[in-house]
This record gives structure tokens, sequence and C-alpha cells, in this order.
């Protein structure tokens, strides 16, 4: 692997770094990544479920997980972890990755991580082959394909400074401000970088300078590399090991900061904690001097630096690179207030879930109310077998009487001369946990014993302790022997057109267990749809943890809400047809027990 | 940085309190006493009663070596091994009751070079302890490159600093190396010197030794000389460093821990201390030292690597007798943390003339910033403007600003208008200049 990363890396973020991440997308704007650099951000604390971020003058959205381990599984093509946490996790967030695997690279931006921890970690990321950068970086950049976080500045720097498209330079450095500063040095008195990499100011970091050299030389777009160290270490040694032994063959211009330190004794820290000098050797004198003797380019001071870095790419006589058509961030964006992601009508013709309301309104279309549902609250194309069930549902839960306490709540209204919306709705606010509400109940409790494998008994034993009867179970007058007939088709179908039946065939098994106990126990038509509407998912791979969500969310109660609105508004519409006057309550069906309250 | 310098009082206070999970075989009485006077002495005489009822052995513990050499360890009075508490006392105020002479490099027992003079302020008092020579052993480990060093030798005491490469036997340990390695390897490379009879426990007190070195995050951990007898360890002379970085983690085992001053380092001035104290409350970094406050050449520059360009920089060009300070500020530091660090060194800088009579110069320098916001920053420095302009012209100031980043431009421009209005003289570069040019700028005027 000789470059570092390309036009689809894609990275997982640790932390909800918003700025960071922005700058990023602004980057991936600017080039034309075909898709956003970052894949998913860890964050452990919150509870949304994406954030949104400007990729343009567009809004996009990234998803966000809990862990690292479920943000990798969903994206399993993210390859690179940038890790932002506090020095006191970022050890923890590493090694789990590294634990997890499939990770090419992983950034630490941390500072101060304990030696020991940072010395495991980088240890145990050498042995599974996985780049490390950092700790205490500021990242990496492949200019004109994926950039780390914050390194190169703000995107004018980035322009101005050749870090939107490859040049032919390889740069590392320890330190990341003076990492933008030798970009814009090589923009102006050369042509731009191919690859960049500040390795960090910790004591122990994970990649040194060799091994991005190294890669750097295998990488065919750079021609000549840079290399800016440190007072402190040895690690420069290598590098001029490396030349030496004909490793290294592309020209290096080097320069170790920090010649000053000479002057003081060990008490005056000058930069970064790696920054240090045990001994001669260890000293930027000393190896600036041990550099130029090994055929390294190094300058006289810092100063002259720019001066040699042209000499050295003039020398070269490389053609220059062309100029890439690049879009400019807008500089005034304004996030949006709301987000839709199942309909659409700015186009010719309004869509559902990206399909034109034509293509599904119509017979000849072959699709009902069903598809459109599916299409509508799930954003996808279910097939004809689950689009009919749904169908089944909505049908068969449509209106159950005048008596039930929904309908008689409607009907009341209509006659107090109500509007159909008002009378409608006075109808649905009866909806929830006595009324209707057994669909998400039988779901949930259901699959909460099949889950767990409860055994039928076991099931019984623990809704008694939870104190509640068996959502979906229990008939007023049906029986095994007196069945109800809404059921047996619901049932029939399901065993016809469903590939299995797993959460239908365990409650069959509960309710050969209650109908034992008392005759009426039996599996209703609430208990039915719940149940099989779970079936149906599982049927059409969703994981448990989404099917979950829908009973969590209120998903199966919407069944009954559509499919009961087209009885209440029959009721309605027969009250107002029927002209009914103002109901009021006959006094005698009421019993008066008024005492008289007493003084406290 | 990371490694910090503990005392011998405290690297044995952490080792007593891990004793038995590190050193199970052995026993350690920890006997000794922290002390800064003779009355401190008796006082602690009182709940230490093994101080009265045993000659004592008493030296300084303020981070330096080679105390006998320097004729300050106290452990005869008429003849070895008669210190009593009294004599104790008196040679510790006496000790400390004026300023001491310390060398800290000796050609045989001659001493090298400058002595440091410094107040002895802390000293450790402990038991004299009767040994032989033969039970006297050294023991170090520390962290060279990426891998751990355990040095051993059977010859403890001064003899090992000066026969070191013969003496000492070396094993360096991966990071990854599991308990059951490291035991090995110790085992396999105990001192062919050490002897026989005490073979065996000098490889579990190393196997100890070492384990406590690796879990308790010690950076540097040292005891010259160590003394075994049978199953009861001494340890006479101890050096520690920790890793403080893990601090955080360490709380309880390291227990109530000081980072005390090198002897014979001038002690911080306020002004330093007060921007230590700002940098441990604040996200971003602000680090300040004085070199020389009588020169002429002030920095005030962001980052930690564009710093030590600019100080090396103007150590080549102008030579270090013209530095004053070295510092910086990064890591996006608040309007008020970076008014308070410029105010910090005008305060400093404009104290006194150039003896020369020369005019001042400050350096606000800086790298193409990643995302520190240069014109929040910037609108700090000129706050600190308004309040030591006149102070800035009495020493005749000339300011050289070059700097790049978000917002740079304005930044740039404002600290230009602020200067020009006060009458403040200024030059203003951005990323076109190269990052050290105003250097050669500022020397050439």
């Amino acid at each position: 692997m000789s470059k570092l990363f390309t036009k689809d890396t894609q990275a997982i973020f640790w932390n909800n770094n918003k700025t960071a991440i922005q700058r990023m997308l602004d980057y991936d704007y600017t080039i034309k990544r075909e898709k956003p650099s970052v894949a998913a951000i860890v964050a452990p604390t919150s509870s949304n479920k994406f954030e949104k971020f400007f990729y343009g003058a567009d809004e996009i959205m990234i998803p966000l997980y809990k862990s690292t381990a479920e943000a990798k599984a969903a994206q399993p093509q993210a390859d690179v972890l940038l890790n932002f946490a506090s020095f006191r996790t970022a050890y923890n967030v590493t090694m789990e990755a590294l634990e997890i695997g499939g990770f090419k690279t992983i950034m630490i931006t941390a500072e101060g991580i304990p030696e020991r921890l940072a010395r495991t970690m980088n240890a145990k990321a050498r042995s599974l082959g996985v780049t490390v950068i950092g700790p205490a970086t500021v990242g990496a950049i492949s200019p004109g394909a994926f950039k780390i976080a914050n390194i190169g500045g703000t995107i004018d720097n980035i322009i101005n400074s050749k870090l939107h498209r490859a040049g032919s330079c390889g740069l590392v450095t320890r330190s990341g401000g003076l990492f933008n500063e030798l970009s814009n040095i090589i923009a102006i008195n050369a042509d731009g970088i191919a690859e960049g990499v500040a390795i960090g100011g910790d004591r122990f970091v994970g990649s040194v300078f060799i091994d991005n050299l190294l890669r750097m030389e295998a990488n065919p777009d750079v021609k000549y590399m840079i290399l800016l160290g440190e007072v402190g270490g040895t690690e420069e040694y290598k590098v001029i090991e490396a030349v030496k032994s004909g490793k290294i063959t592309k020209p290096i211009i080097a320069w170790c900061i920090g010649t000053i330190a000479k002057y003081y004794d060990s008490g005056v820290q000058f930069g970064h904690a790696g920054a240090s000098a045990n001994g001669e050797m260890e000293t930027a004198e000393y190896k600036n001097n041990a550099m130029r003797e090994a055929g390294i380019h190094v300058p006289e001071t810092f100063n002259d630096l720019p001066a040699k870095i042209k000499e050295v790419y003039e020398s070269l006589n490389l053609a220059p690179i062309p100029e890439p058509e690049i879009n400019i961030v807008p500089k005034v964006r304004r996030p949006k207030q709301f987000i839709c992601t199942i309909s659409d009508d700015r186009g010719e013709e309004a869509t559902y879930a990206g399909f034109p309301i034509s293509s599904v309104a119509t017979p000849d279309t072959g699709k009902g109310i069903g598809d459109v549902i599916s299409l509508l609250w799930f954003k996808k194309q279910y097939p004809k077998w689950a689009t009919d069930f749904i169908e089944t549902v909505i049908k068969t839960v449509a209106d159950h009487g005048p008596a039930v306490s929904g309908a008689h709540n409607a009907k009341v209204t209509a006659r107090a001369g109500k509007s159909v919306v008002e009378s409608l709705v006075t109808g649905l606010l009866t909806i929830g946990p006595r009324f209707g509400g057994a669909i998400d109940g039988a779901a949930k409790y259901f699959k909460y014993a099949d889950d767990n494998n409860l055994s039928p008994k076991e099931f019984l034993g623990y809704m008694k302790k939870q104190g509640i009867p068996i959502p979906g179970i229990g008939h007023r007058i049906k029986s095994l022997k007196n069945p109800d007939l809404r059921v047996t088709g619901l049932m029939n179908y399901a065993a016809e057109h469903f590939p299995s039946t797993p959460l239908l065939d365990y409650a069959r098994t509960v309710e050969a267990l209650t109908t034992s106990k008392k005759e009426n126990l039996i599996l209703n038509v609430d208990g039915t749809i719940g149940i099989l509407m779970v079936d149906m998912w599982r049927a059409l791979g969703y994981s448990e943890e989404e099917i979950d969500e829908f009973i969590e969310s209120g998903t199966l109660n919407a069944f009954f809400i559509v499919g009961r609105s087209i009885g209440f508004i029959g009721h309605v519409l027969d009250e107002k047809r029927l002209a009914m006057p103002m109901y009021r309550h006959p006094m005698d069906d009421i019993l008066y027990d008024v005492q008289k309250a007493e003084k406290i | 940085m990371a490694q910090k310098a503990i005392r011998e009082y405290d690297a044995k206070s952490i080792l007593a309190r891990h004793w038995d999970k590190y050193f199970p075989d052995f026993t350690y009485s920890y006997e000794t006493v922290l002390v800064q006077n003779g009355a401190e002495l008796k006082e602690a005489a009182k709940e230490n009663a093994w101080l009265n009822e045993k000659t004592l052995v008493a030296k300084p513990d303020m981070l330096f070596g080679k105390r006998g050499k320097n004729g300050l360890v106290l452990f005869k009075d008429q003849k070895p091994g008669d210190v009593t508490l009294e004599k104790a006392a008196s040679w510790i105020d006496e000790k400390c009751s004026e300023k001491q002479e310390v060398y800290f490099s000796f050609d045989g027992d001659t001493p090298q070079g400058e002595p440091s003079v410094d107040m002895l302020t802390h000293f450790i008092v402990e038991p004299f302890t009767p040994h032989s020579q033969e039970e006297e052993y050294y023991i170090s480990a520390t962290c060279v490159g990426d891998e751990d060093m355990l040095y051993m030798s059977a010859e403890g005491g001064m003899e090992v600093e000066e026969g070191w490469d013969e003496k000492v036997t070396e094993v360096a340990f991966k990071i990854t190396d599991t308990e059951e390695e490291i035991a090995q390897k110790i085992r396999a490379n105990i001192p062919a010197d050490v002897a026989e009879g005490d073979k065996e426990n000098f490889a579990k007190f190393a196997i100890g030794f070492f384990k406590a070195y690796r879990e308790l995050n010690f950076a540097y951990l040292e005891i010259n000389p160590f003394v075994l007898q049978g199953n009861k360890v001494e340890l006479l002379d101890m050096v520690a460093k920790l890793d403080d970085t893990a601090g955080f983690m360490m709380a309880s085992e390291w227990g109530d821990i000081e980072y005390p001053t090198s002897f014979g380092m001038e002690e911080k001035s306020p002004e330093v201390l007060a921007v230590e104290e700002a940098d441990a409350k604040t996200g971003a970094s602000l680090k300040l030292t004085l070199l020389k406050p009588e020169a002429r050449i002030w920095t005030m520059v962001a980052g930690g690597g564009a710093s030590v360009v600019y100080a090396d920089t103007i150590a080549d060009m102008a030579g270090i007798d013209d530095l004053a300070n070295y510092g910086e500020y990064s890591g996006g530091p608040t309007t008020g943390e970076t008014k308070f660090y410029a105010e910090t060194i005008f305060d400093l800088m404009t104290r006194e003339p150039d003896p020369q009579g020369r005019g001042k110069v400050l350096i606000i320098g800086g790298a193409i910033a990643n995302f520190t916001d240069v014109a929040k920053t910037f609108t700090g420095i000129i706050q600190a403007f308004e309040n030591y302009q006149d102070k800035l012209k009495a020493v005749d100031t000339k300011i050289y600003v070059r700097r790049g980043g978000p917002n740079y431009e304005k930044g740039l421009k404002d600290i230009k208008e602020a200067a020009d209005r006060m009458g403040l003289y200024i030059e203003v570069y951005g990323p076109e200049t190269h990052v050290t040019d105003i250097v050669r700028m500022a020397l050439e005027k």
C-alpha cells in the first residue's frame, strides 16, 4: 500500500467534533469527492441518530452511533478511524478499534496519553499492520483525495497552499502548526505536496519519520520528500540509515528545529514533549549535520529552507501540474429547519420515496394502498405478499361497530354539531393502551418472550409478575370452538404467503396453554395482527433492533389508526346523514353518590 | 514535560504503599521521614519511636545525587553509625541555615564545573543500617527508545557508577512482554557476582521491582544501593521520575505527590507561575519561560513548533544574549486568555529600558494556524496594547507581526490599525512572507 489515502477513503470520526467534520466535508466538496470522507460519527452520549452538515450549499446527514463497533458494523468500508477522544479515553478507543479490526489507519489527536499506554497501543497497531498517526497530531492529508480534520486550516488556506490537488512532494513533520507553514512554503517554491503527515509531538508516536518516508518512497506520485524534525529522539538516524543503504533514493530535504536548545540546560523545554535532547546525538545541530553528511539536502538555517526547496524542486525538472476545477464553498449557508426523507415535491411530479405518484396511483400500476404505505412509512418497496398483508390488516380493523368507545366518542361529537375532522380526532384520541393498544402490546411482549426463549409457562409467570393481562389474548365471546373468523383469515393468509411465522407459531403454543385454563383466552385479532407484523418484518430482513424500534415508535398502532379512521368517518357521516340531535346521557343511567365534603 | 522527578521520600512511600503486592516475600520497615528543619524532625519523633531508639542517617532530599561526595550525608558524629536525633536535628538546622554549594559532577572525588548554590529545604532521615559491602546491590529501570531497560549489578553505591560497563547487566523488554517473559528474562540475567545464596532472592526482588516500575508508571526508578539480608530489604538510596501524564489514573496509587524544582534552579517568577496557572485552567496552551529578562527581543509566538523556529532564528541572527523569553500560545485560546498572556509579556518587557539604549523588539509571530481564530486572539493582543501603549513607547518598542490562518486578514488589519492609532511602531505580514523573516527585518532596522 503505497498511498495513505485515496479519493474513496472514508473515515469513522470518534467524537462529534462538528467544526472539524465540517472542514472535512468542505474539503470533499471543494475537490469534488463522490462520497463524503466521513461515513459515520461515534458519539457515545448522544441520543441522536445523525448530525447535519453542509455539503456545498446543501445539507447532508452523517449517521451517529454509540460505539465504534456499531459504526464499523454499519459502515464496514470506512477503514480510517479518527480518534478525537480525550487523553483519558483515547487509549481505550484505539485498543477497541484494533480489536474490532478492519481499520488501516488510526489517527489520534489527544496530547499527553500516559507513555506506557501510548507505547502499548502503538506496538499493538504495528503488530497488526495498522498505521497510527499521532498521538498529539493534527493529522495527515492526501491532497485531492482525503484530508483529516483540521489539517491545512481553512479552505482558503488550503487552496492558497495548493492542498486541494496532488503535487509532487512527500511532507513529514512533527509539528502540526509548521505542517501548514511548510505546505505554504512548498506551494510558493515548488508545486505542492502529494502526501503529508504530521506525526505528532508526544514522545511516543505510532508511525515515525521512517515509516512515512518509506511509504512515500514507494508512492509514484511522490518525487521528493521534505522532513521537518525536532531536537530530541533519534528517529532522524533511521532516515539517514535508509538513505545510506539505498532504501530511500528520492531526494530528501530536511531540517531539525530546536537548534537553540544547546544554549540552555535541560530545564528549558522547547516545543513538544518529545523535544528534549538526551545527549549530543539528539541535539538539532548534530542531527542536521549528520543528515547533511548523508547527502540529505539540509539548509543552513530554517530561514534558508524555502530557497533549498526551490533549488531541489527546480533541479528535478518536473512537468507542471494542471490545476483541476474545484467547487467553491459558498460563504453564506443556512441550516435547514426540517428534514424530509420520504417524499419530494420539487420536481416535475411529486414522488413517494422516489416513485412518481402516477406510478403507484392508478389500478394499472398494480400498486395498492399497501405499496403506498411501504414507500411512505418504511421507504422500501415491500413484496406483494407483505403489501397485501398490510391491506388485509387495514381492512380487518376498519370498524368494530358503534358501541366501542372510539366510535361512540366520534358519534357523540358529531351529534354536538362538530365537523368531520373534529369528530374523527375525538374518536382517534381514544386509541391508546386500552383501546386498540393490544396490537402494540402483543407484539412487544410476545417478541420479548420469544427473544428470551421463555417457555409458555414462564411467559405467563412473567406477565403475572408484571401485573398485566397478556395483550392480544382473550375475547368477550369467541373461543377455540367458536373461532373469530377475522383471526382465522389472517392466519390462513400468513400460512399460505409468509415465508415463515416463527412468532405466530410461538404464540399458538401460548394460546394452547391459556385456552386450557379458560376457553375464551384465545389469540384475538389485535394479538394476531401485532404478532404477524413482527413475523412480516423478520421475513423482510429487518434486524431485531429495527423491529423493536418500530414497536417503540408506535408503528403498529399506526396501522390501527389508519384502518379505524375509515370506520370512524363512516360513523360520523352516518350521524350527519341522519341529522341526529345533540346527545344527552339519560340521568337514570348514572349512579349518583355524592357525599358532602368534610372539613380538613 | 511528561517525565517528572520526585523526592526520594515520595518514591519510597509509593513502593511501601504497594509493598505486599510487588514484594510479598520481603519485608521493608519503611522507616523514613521528610523534614524541613530540626524542629520538625523532633516533632516527627513523637510519632516515630525509631527516631529516638535508633541511630540515624540524614541527607538532603532535593532531586540531586552525589550527596556523599558533596559531604551532605550525615552518618557519623564521632564514628559511623552514632548519629542521635539531637545530632541529626542540629546538623539539619546548620545545613538549612545558609546557601550550600553543590557539585553535580565529579572526576573521582574532585568536583567538576561550577557548583549550584541554593538553600537546602528538604531532608530525609532514616535509621542507620549496618551492613556489609557484599549485601549492597544496584537496580534501576527506565525506557530507552521503544524498550524498557532493567539494569542490575552485584555492586551498589558509588562503585557501580564508576564501573558501569563492567559491573552492570542490562536486560531489554518490549512493551508487549508478558509477566512470564519478563520473569524469565530477569532470571536468566541475574549478575554472576551476586552471592550464590542471594540469587533467588535477588531475582524475586528484581521481578517485583520491574513490575512496580511498569505498573506504577514510573519513567525512571533506581535503588542504589539496596541491601538484601535474607528476606529483609533496605532501600538505602532511591531516585525516581514519574510519567505525570498518567496522573489521572494513578491518583490513589501515587498519593499526594509533589514535583519539586531542582536544586539551584531559579525560583519561578510570579509571572511565570501565573501563566502556568492559567495554562492549567484552559484547554488551550499557554507557556512562558524567562531566559534573560533584561534582554531586548521579546517573543509572543503562537504554536509549539513555530515558537521553536523563532527562537532558533533569533539565536542564529542576534545571538541568545538578546533573547529575553521563550513561550507559546496555541490551541485556540480565548480573547481574554490571549490578553492576559500578552499583558504578562508587555509588563515584563517594559520594566527597564535596554541598558545599551537600543529599542526593544516585540515579535508577534506564528505559522499558519490550523484552527485558532487569528482575529479573535489578536483582539486580545490589541486590548493589551491599549493598556500598555505608553509603557511600550517608553522603551521604544518596535513590533513585528507575522501570522496566517482562520480570519488572518481581519486580524492583521485590526492590529495594524490599532497600533497606528496608538502611535506604536508596527510592521505586519501574512503568509506570503516566510514565517521567520520578520526576525531578519527587525534586526536590520
